[in-house]
């Protein structure tokens, strides 16, 4: 072996990552994307219907004309589509987290995993008796 | 990684309350939107009278039930916007920002919600 080739000079190598430039508005590139955008948007619409819980909280807190005076705001046509929108998006969040509990929850019986689709069902009738009941409440007994 | 361990000890809470939020906010919240927000002021169903409101919130329990139908929600809404503003619209510089301001405002509410319930009546 010759010395020659051993002091041959080496540079260290800087690869650069290639990285291809996403798009902002790469989750209107696909339906599915979109509607993973939309499930995570629903989030927002959660934080709407709580701040409304509040003020109803708060309206019960100082009395009947407060009380009065809310129910009056939400008849405002503006108020009244943002609640409209929320439900949807609501009840999209709970189909979706009820579909996605079915992959996540395993539930053996006998050795057997039990189907998807039972799981989701349970949940569906769990939702539909918790609501029935809450309605039940609201409603005056 | 060692630069902020705090940060990692903290995730699998937050993960833990975006998860209970996503459960309770699913079971809950479509029933109550639709009744006290939709249903009760446009007159499609009979609403409930202030007194009887007023005698339903005096329970301790529905004031319990309350404070986690707003406060548990609240974490999951935070986690979620947080994320989608991180990885949908790529703002990912403003990581800190976005992180105290999601989690800042559901401490906020959670707050607000524990305040209003403790002190009516």
């Amino acid at each position: 072996m010759k010395s020659e080739s051993l002091q041959a000079r080496y540079t260290l190598n800087h690869p650069r990552w290639y990285r291809k430039r996403v798009s902002t508005y790469w989750w209107l590139q696909r339906w599915e994307y979109l509607r993973f955008v939309l499930r995570e948007v629903s989030s927002v619409f959660i934080a709407f219907f709580v701040v409304t819980m509040l003020a109803q909280i708060y309206a019960l807190s100082r009395g009947l004309e407060a009380y009065a005076e809310l129910q009056n705001w939400l008849r405002n046509p503006f108020v009244v589509a943002l609640n409209l929108i929320s439900f949807l998006f609501v009840v999209f969040h709970s189909v979706t987290w009820f579909g996605l509990a079915a992959r996540a929850v395993v539930v053996r019986v006998g050795g057997k995993r039990v189907p998807e689709i039972l799981i989701s069902g349970g949940h569906y009738a769990g939702w539909l008796v918790v609501s029935a009941i809450l309605a039940w409440f609201l409603l005056g007994g | 990684m060692d630069a902020k361990p705090s940060h990692l000890r903290l995730e699998p809470l937050l993960w833990i309350l975006f998860s209970a939020g996503g459960v309770v906010a699913a079971f809950l919240i479509p029933v109550h939107l639709f009744l006290s927000n939709l249903a009760f002021p446009l007159g499609w169903l009979k609403a409930p009278d202030y007194a009887h409101m007023s005698a339903l919130i005096a329970h301790p329990l529905v004031r319990l039930y309350l404070f986690v139908l707003c406060a548990v929600p609240l974490f999951h809404s935070a986690h979620r916007i947080r994320y989608t503003l991180y990885d949908g619209l790529q703002i990912k510089h403003l990581n800190e920002v976005i992180a105290v301001g999601c989690y800042g405002g559901a401490i906020i509410g959670t707050l607000a919600a524990g305040y209003l319930l403790w002190n009516i009546h």
